[in-house]
């Protein structure tokens, strides 16, 4: 055999191989075989030696043109290789995507305070401030100031937790609504006989046997605006307002007469039924409506009390509880979730 | 409250207005009706079918062929023949035999549904035609009970003999009762006849005065001391009118059916035909009665006239009320007495000795006024609950006592056979001027935001019996009816105006005025930002009772320490229970409990709570709203149970400990901008381990304590044997720093020069701070040492006993340069003198 031969059949032999090297290493094996530095068409090269002097650059050329050949296959080889093999490692590192994420742990807000930032953002675009005002209260501005004096029949409206103070000294009491705090801003702001728009948040009192429809501890938002021309209308308004807002928009209100010791006139504002628009249901007693809001026109009495002189200055207030519209939102059937704070409950908000 | 429209219609005609209709506009008026129930008619728990229950006549009752105990009874239903049916009622029964008889009854024929009367509760059934012993009968003459009138199985109902026959009995019986929620002391509406003024006004319909007039009607006349007795109010402050009035020779029996009816529908049990009366006129009127038997009342000396004394009681005075208790009085309490001592509290209940009963022939009836604060005083510290008290105490129009008395009388003689004493006793030394507001119709816009017309607000007052006079200058003296006691100011008629023009025709405005000043609510900002970080900790909130169990406090010092709490705690006077009892001076009791209840069913629990505490510091004093009692913000929280959830892989499930929280608590810190500014001490706190406990101050005012629970507070609690890691702090110092810090608050340049990072492991005591060792490091090697962060803790024999090794990685920066070997060589000399010299640290060598 002519070493011409022999490359050829080098040649044959490498193309053979290559086609049959599959994997990465096997490529690289076949690399090292023949073009490496031992490999067979690196060994053919240094043969030139043996040939006569006049077929030396023919063979040459050959076993260049061999080489280069190998070389590109090689190349083309490797990229069928990493691409199979790639291919390949997606393949086999599929994973199960429905397996459940890391446990994080996540915080919740207290519904409560989910409800009152809600009704917070409401107000505020209305230009109503936070004005906050003491859980432990004067009986004269939980009831004395507001219109009710001792005994008043109105005093029943309210079941009173009454703290033990000595003999003699003034009386205190658990807030049994957040009214009082109407007296403490009107007071802090008439110095100035500015106008006045604020909400009063907070937990509330009653001495009333704990079941699933009440509980000796809620929480209650009142509203107060004092100025020099605010009317009943107004009052209508921002609660058509607030109710579009807070439950939805092209929510109706209805305002019924009522009473209230500060209020005169005083009014009870309903919304339609979120649960059955209107229609009626077991929720609303088959009305329609359920009550949001306890409002009027600021008494007179309790204008002058708070420091505003009922000639010049009117006002509105309201007061709503925050547990039920969220009761009636999410139907929770138990109003005793909210302060026992069972977590399975509370992490659903 | 509630009335049958049945009996509203005798006062205002409205047949022709539909229940809804009528209940809505009541309710937008301000008598708001919460519930409408019917009777008879479709909707009600029992309809009866107008075709199968009508009217009827039994015309006689004749002897059943083959029952001894059953009869026939020969029945005009109004159809062309008569119609036998059969019954074992006993009142027919008892007329066995007997013909030409005219006894209207209610009548139901086969497949009328009604009650089983017999049956045990109210068990419907359909009426089928049966044999009964060989007599077929098809239809029935019905009880209460079967008709759903009565829960108690007894006679047939026998109707008024003008009932006419064949008419569906629905058109006799059937009713719709308004159920009344009625908010403020409004005595004037707690009646029938109260609900029908207003009514009259809101349907612009006449109201008829007949029950007004029966002083008329009786040609009553009025004496200040009567025959029959002695009248004398000591203490008119307390009872500024007593009337009394006579009737004699009454028979004490049942009061006819529409009476019964009527009482039952409003409410109350019919008991006999006088007590029956006294009732009715409550309910018709609003001015409860009270009748004695006559005979039981006493005069002051033997041969004088009875007489009755209306005075404030003896202290320690007693008497039995017709309740059966006995009752003991203080000074400030009403009495009624007569000449051998009390016989009525005032206004509130009767005693039990002058009790109207089966034998009483005469009767004294009282129609009288209280003071309605006192009645209150008085029900309340009696305890007594009672229908007279209940609306004297939401004052009751002393002009109604006579009225109310006549109407009674006039009752009582109509329907018990007993003739009214033509004069009457009548005392009054608190009668009332008549009462009037000046008005001007310009007052009603500029509350209500609606123009109603002059003319329309006159109309509005008149319907409602207000008598408006023009003055000269265009103000209006608007005389106050005498049962308006809640009307007193020019706004009080505005109302009327607004809730009579109704409500549903004001428009929606908003307030068109320039707003108040603004104001940032810094306190409930703040406090907002903490809850949003806290969450974004991973932490649940929650929002406990204000009001605690006092063992709790007792409950957190087990090992005989004191725990230091502020201030002196503050105890209800009335609490629902001992749990409940006592105000929270600090947070971790609810928390503990959150906590306990939860692990009951979750394995771990991460919480916090802002909310405040309350105790006392100082007297209370009105004149300068100081309350004395402090109401500081907390916040707690509070860590349990392992560090991770379980996963399919493993995950660290070791117990969440002192590290975990206090992690959280730097964090929240960090964003407070004080974590460098706190210091760290070990704390003594009687609810914490003793050597997990920290004690967290800033500039030497203490903020609060951090560690694991004390195992003995764990055990108090009935919490799970696991460490559970607490916190309480007071958010006001905390946040007080913050805003300083966050005022002296400097962003720190972001260097572009290369930082060096190198080791240092130093030696020290045990028990040195690893705190103290790092802040040395940074001060040491400030501004240039910009972290010194910790990363090793070895104790061995390596570094000898009592001895521990500490390791930070230190990053050397400079914002003008990059630092070379020399710069930080001799910055890192500096830092080991400074240590060597202030901690006694010694550099540990590889």
């Amino acid at each position: 055999m002519t070493l011409f031969d022999a490359l050829e059949q080098v040649y044959n032999e490498a193309q053979a191989a290559l086609e049959s090297a599959m994997v990465s290493p096997e490529l690289e094996t076949w690399y090292a075989a023949y073009l490496g530095r031992k490999g067979a068409v690196t060994l053919q090269t240094r043969a030139v030696g043996q040939l006569p002097k006049e077929e030396r650059p023919i063979f040459g050329q050959r076993v260049n043109e061999v080489k280069q050949a190998l070389e590109d296959a090689y190349v083309a080889r490797a990229e069928v290789i990493k691409q199979a093999e790639m291919l390949h490692a997606l393949e086999s590192g599929a994973i199960d995507i429905t397996l459940p994420g890391r446990p994080v742990t996540q915080g919740h807000l207290h519904l409560t305070t989910r409800t009152l930032r809600q009704i917070y953002d409401i107000f505020a675009m209305m230009g109503f401030e936070v004005f906050e005002a003491p859980d432990v209260e004067l009986e004269a501005y939980n009831f004395d100031l507001l219109n009710i004096p001792d005994y008043h029949p109105a005093r029943d409206m309210w079941d009173t937790f009454w703290v033990q103070t000595p003999p003699g000294e003034p009386r205190l009491l658990l807030r049994t609504h957040t009214s009082p705090g109407q007296i403490r801003a009107m007071r802090e702001r008439s110095a100035n006989q500015e106008p006045l728009r604020v909400i009063l948040p907070g937990k509330c009192y009653r001495y009333e046997q704990i079941t699933a429809r009440s509980e000796h501890q809620f929480y209650q938002l009142e509203g107060l605006a004092v100025g020099r021309g605010i009317t009943l209308t107004d009052l209508i308004g921002t609660m058509h307002q607030f109710a579009e807002l807070f439950y939805g928009a092209g929510r109706k209100i209805r305002v019924r007469s009522s009473y209230f010791p500060f209020t005169e006139p005083s009014v009870e504002v309903d919304t339609q039924c979120i649960l059955c628009g209107g229609k009626g249901c077991g929720v609303c007693k088959y009305t329609g409506w359920l009550e949001i809001a306890g409002a009027g026109m600021v008494h007179p009495v309790v204008l002058q009390n708070g420091g505003y002189d009922p000639a010049e200055w009117t006002g509105f207030a309201f007061g709503m509880g925050i547990e039920r519209p969220s009761m009636m939102k999410y139907d929770v059937s138990d109003i005793r979730l909210y302060y026992g704070n069972d977590l399975r409950f509370l992490r659903q908000f | 409250m509630r009335v049958p429209l049945s009996w509203l219609n005798d006062y205002v005609d409205i047949k022709d207005i539909p229940v809804q209709d009528l209940a809505n506009r009541l309710t937008l008026a301000g008598m708001e009706v919460e519930a409408i129930e019917t009777i008879g008619y479709s909707g009600a728990e029992l309809p009866w079918n107008p075709q199968l229950i009508t009217t009827a006549e039994v015309l006689a009752v004749g002897p059943h062929p083959d029952a001894d105990r059953l009869v026939l009874v020969e029945v005009d239903y109004g159809g062309p023949e008569h119609e036998i049916a059969v019954t074992g009622a006993p009142s027919l029964y008892a007329l066995k035999g007997q013909s030409d008889l005219h006894l209207k009854v209610a009548f139901a024929w086969e497949g009328a549904m009604l009650y089983d009367g017999h049956a045990e509760g109210f068990v419907l059934r359909k009426l089928k035609a049966t044999k009964v012993r060989g007599v077929l009968s098809r239809a029935m003459v019905c009880s209460q009970k079967e008709l759903g009138l009565a829960d108690v199985h007894g006679d047939i109902i026998y109707l008024p003999d003008d009932t006419p026959v064949g008419v569906p009995l629905t058109e006799i019986l059937g009713d719709h009762i308004l159920h009344f929620e009625i908010k403020g002391p409004f005595g004037h509406l707690q009646c029938v006849y109260g609900i029908a003024r207003e009514v009259a006004a809101l349907f612009g319909r006449p109201l008829k005065r007949t029950p007004l007039e029966a002083v008329t009607r009786l040609g009553l006349t009025t004496v200040e001391q009567p025959d029959a007795v002695e009248l004398e109010i000591p203490d008119s402050d307390l009872c500024p009118r007593y009337t009394a009035t006579m009737i004699r020779g009454v028979h004490i029996g049942p009061s006819p059916l529409w009476m019964q009816l009527r009482l039952q529908r409003a409410g109350m049990r019919p008991i006999n035909n006088i007590v029956d009366i006294t009732n009715y006129v409550m309910l018709e009127l609003g001015q409860p009665l009270h009748a004695f038997d006559y005979a039981q009342i006493r005069p002051r000396a033997a041969g004088a006239k009875p007489a009755i004394i209306v005075r404030r009681a003896l202290p320690g005075e007693q008497m039995a009320t017709l309740d059966g208790e006995l009752r003991t009085f203080d000074a400030e309490m009403c009495l009624i007495t007569d000449g051998g001592g009390p016989v009525g509290v005032g206004g509130v209940m009767g005693g039990l000795d002058s009790e109207v009963k089966a034998t009483t022939e005469d009767i004294l009836l009282e129609a009288a006024n209280f003071f309605f604060l006192n009645i209150r005083r008085t029900t309340q510290l009696l305890k007594i609950s009672s229908e007279a008290g209940n609306r004297f105490g939401k004052r009751v129009d002393s002009e109604l006592a006579l009225i109310a008395g006549a109407r009674a009388a006039e009752l009582m003689q109509e329907l018990a056979g007993g003739f009214v004493d033509p004069i009457a006793g009548d005392l009054y030394p608190g009668k009332p001027a008549p009462f009037a507001v000046s008005y001007r119709p310009d007052m009603a816009d500029p509350i209500l935001g609606v123009s109603v017309p002059a003319d329309e607000q006159r109309r509005i007052l008149t319907a409602l019996e207000f008598a408006v006079r023009d003055a000269d200058d265009g103000t209006w003296q608007v005389l106050v009816p005498s049962y308006r006691l809640d009307v007193r100011h020019p706004v009080d008629l505005v109302e009327e105006i607004g809730r009579i023009y109704g409500y549903d025709r004001f428009p929606h405005t908003l307030i068109d005025e320039p707003l108040p000043p603004l104001r940032h609510n810094v306190p409930l900002e703040e406090e907002e930002r903490v809850r949003d970080w806290l969450v974004g900790l991973g932490l649940d909130e929650i929002i406990s009772y204000s009001l605690i169990d006092p063992a709790d406090e007792v409950r957190l010092t087990p090992s005989g320490m004191t725990l230091a709490l502020p201030g002196e705690v503050i105890t209800l006077r009335n609490s629902l229970s001992p749990e409940r009892s006592q105000m929270r001076r600090t947070l971790l009791p609810a928390m503990l409990r959150t906590a306990r209840n939860n692990l009951r069913f979750l394995e771990r629990v991460a919480l916090f709570e802002v909310g405040r505490v309350h105790y006392r510091l100082a007297t209370p004093d009105p004149d300068t709203a100081e309350t004395g009692v402090a109401e500081p913000r907390r916040l707690a929280l509070l860590l349990a149970g392992p560090r991770q959830g379980r996963w399919f892989e493993p995950t660290d499930r070791s117990a969440l400990d002192y590290f975990d929280l206090k992690g959280i608590v730097e964090a929240f810190l960090e964003r407070l901008a004080l974590l460098d500014k706190v210091q760290w001490e070990r704390g003594a706190h009687s609810s914490f381990h003793p050597g997990r406990c920290a004690r967290v101050t800033i500039e030497g005012r203490e903020i609060g304590y951090l560690g694991e629970l004390h195992p003995l507070v764990c055990e108090a609690f009935d919490l799970p044997v696991q460490p559970v890691v607490a916190l309480e702090r007071d958010l006001e110092v905390l946040l007080d720093a913050a805003r300083v810090a966050e005022g002296g608050k400097h962003v720190g340049m972001i260097s572009p020069y290369p930082p060096v990072h190198e080791d240092l492991a130093l030696i020290v005591d045990a028990g040195t701070p690893a705190l103290d060792v790092q802040r040395t490091i940074l001060q040491a090697g400030s501004p240039l040492v910009t972290r010194a962060l910790l990363f090793d803790i070895y104790q061995g024999p390596q570094v000898g006993e009592g001895k521990k090794s500490l390791a930070f990685a230190l990053t050397y920066q400079s914002p003008g340069k990059a630092l070379d070997e020399k710069d930080v060589e001799k910055l890192r000399l500096r830092i080991i003198k400074v240590v060597e010299k202030q901690l006694g640290a010694k550099v540990r060598r590889a």
